[in-house]
């Protein structure tokens, strides 16, 4: 039932995006790619990638609407009619279709959806499921692999967020100014 | 029940997409993606139930704050026509 509404929504992804590249007014793109990311973030949640739903949702529906609107207000509000020229054309479609196909060989070396074991379950997570609690001391598995198996990586992505908050800030605090 | 009310919304969700699609006004496409955005945190909802999983309902909290950030950007776009600009 489940894989059901996935391949509805999948449908509604294909027509949307074909809808898509046939529009020209940037408004409506801009507004619709909104929608197409709702779609997705769905998607990624009925597949289990509640994570990267979340992105896509934040980023997608949430952000890039905003951005677009603030590119489109700087720019034009109407895309020019695409080249005449053939050659132009059939060069576009050539890598569209080339890279779409790669993708799709691509997906068939994939394990199956779910499947127990898939070489991602059967390499080393059991080790870390088996001797995390012991080698680490920290009960939790989710947090042993972050903190201790993991902590360089986990360093990293805090220094990222806290160079990025750190822009946030010097950004919008207007330091010393008081020109409102 | 749960899988019957959720292809309703898949439905609905067509529905709203048809609109957005075929316009004709700004207006209609900003309403329709506003009802596609509220349909998703119900899907999402209802898949959490569906799955047995109810700790999906945060997530589709989450998104209901997100849903109207793209809405309002879009509505003070059309009513200024910038999303505002040095005084």
């Amino acid at each position: 039932m489940e894989r059901l509404h996935v391949i509805v929504l999948v449908i509604l992804l294909i027509a949307l995006a074909v809808t898509l590249v046939r529009l020209r007014s940037l408004l409506a793109i801009a507004i619709l790619t909104g929608v197409y990311s709702l779609i997705m973030a769905v998607v990624y949640t009925l597949l289990d990638a509640v994570d990267v739903a979340f992105t896509e949702a934040v980023v997608g529906a949430g952000i890039t609407l905003t951005l677009m609107l603030a590119a489109i207000s700087l720019t034009t509000r109407r895309e020019t009619k695409p080249g005449k020229r053939k050659g132009q054309r059939i060069v576009g479609a050539a890598t569209a279709i080339v890279a779409g196909v790669a993708l799709i060989y691509a997906t068939t070396d994939m394990p199956g959806l779910g499947i127990q074991d898939a070489p991602i379950h059967r390499h080393v997570a059991p080790y870390y499921i088996e001797t995390g609690p012991t080698e680490t001391g920290v009960p939790n598995i989710v947090t042993a692999s972050l903190a201790s198996y993991r902590g360089f990586d986990t360093l990293g992505e805090v220094t990222v967020i806290f160079t990025a908050g750190i822009s946030v800030m010097a950004l919008l605090w207007r330091w010393g100014k008081d020109d409102r | 029940m749960f899988s019957l009310a959720t292809l309703l919304v898949v439905i609905a969700m067509a529905m709203t997409l048809i609109r957005a699609v075929r316009g004709p006004t700004p207006y209609d496409r900003i309403l329709a993606v506003n009802v596609h955005g509220t349909m998703t945190v119900l899907l999402i909802a209802l898949a959490g139930f569906l799955t047995d999983r109810p700790d999906f309902l945060d997530l589709s909290l989450a998104y209901a704050l997100l849903n109207f950030v793209g809405t309002l950007a879009a509505l003070k776009f059309f009513k200024h026509g910038h999303l505002g600009e040095e005084q």
